[in-house]
């Protein structure tokens, strides 16, 4: 069961744990709204040291208006960019 | 390849040697698979974008669910999970991956050499209008340039738009203009008339 839906507001967590993640820096603490829910996928951060990846986690696109990431953004304001994030990595915002 | 040989070279030999050695593989296929990657995959995202310019209700199949439509149409893309992002005159889209050098690999080959730059890699999610401007690629601002980080499960393709003095081409002809870098979306395709 996906925990978030499509055009739901959501926020990156800003964590720093150790180990492999795909969550990049440049988006930890940012708001965004789901673009689309991808279905779930084995946990990367498990797969990554040999682990089955088991629960698997729900994967979403995220879109994010540039000036919400990138404070100095000096492109329009409607130009964005959409990350997939695992949804232990999302809360509601 | 030059200078001393690289741990992971090292590490990556040794491994398809025990591999061979145990009968998993055998050097016959790794060789068929380089071949793969380097003649028949690069060609293959070519000839799907063009068939969608050609076939409407292809084109909207293939936006639903790229592997799905892919597969309808006879290409396996084996464990990838394909969206492709339509350009319209609204909306520019271009594909980057900051974590690696995720591709569509089963679509389009190997990366190119820039896709893996940390250059690119950094600039286009920050500064993509000067990254676009640097490979020529000047859009108006009243456009919205959709940047799409590949950073985990899934792979991504530009659908471009088709320009218009293409009417009456043959798949096989738009398929020449639908270059690689128009499906990352770093150029747009180019059509003289015929």
């Amino acid at each position: 069961m996906a925990r978030f839906e499509a055009g739901g507001a959501v926020r990156v967590k800003r964590a720093f744990p150790r180990g492999h993640c795909r969550t990049p820096y440049y988006i930890r603490g940012k708001q965004g709204v789901i673009e689309r829910v991808c279905g779930a996928f084995p946990n990367p951060e498990e797969l990554a040291y040999g682990f089955d990846g088991e629960p698997k986690r729900v994967l979403y696109r995220v879109r994010f208006p540039q000036s919400e990431v990138w404070p100095d953004y000096s492109g329009p304001r409607q130009d964005l960019i959409e990350l997939e994030i695992y949804e232990h990595w999302l809360e509601p915002a | 390849m030059s200078g001393p040989t690289s741990e992971y070279e090292i590490m990556s030999r040794a491994m398809q040697e025990l591999l061979e050695e145990k009968g998993v593989i055998t050097a016959e296929q790794v060789r068929r698979r380089m071949e793969q990657f380097d003649e028949e995959f690069p060609a293959r995202g070519s000839r799907v974008i063009a068939h969608a310019w050609a076939d409407p209700a292809f084109r909207k199949r293939l936006l639903e669910d790229g592997k799905a439509a892919c597969a309808e149409w006879g290409l396996d893309l084996e464990a990838e999970r394909l969206i492709a992002v339509e350009n319209t005159p609204e909306v520019h889209n271009v594909i980057v991956c900051t974590l690696c050098s995720c591709y569509p690999r089963a679509l389009l080959g190997m990366p190119p050499t820039w896709y893996k730059s940390e250059n690119y890699r950094k600039r286009v999610v920050r500064e993509p209008r000067a990254v676009l401007k640097e490979f020529g690629t000047v859009l108006p601002g009243h456009v919205t340039v959709r940047v799409h980080d590949s950073n985990a499960d899934m792979r991504y393709v530009v659908v471009p738009m088709r320009p218009a003095c293409t009417d009456g081409w043959s798949e096989e002809q738009l398929a020449e203009i639908l270059t690689r870098d128009t499906l990352v979306g770093v150029t747009l395709p180019q059509a003289r008339a015929p």
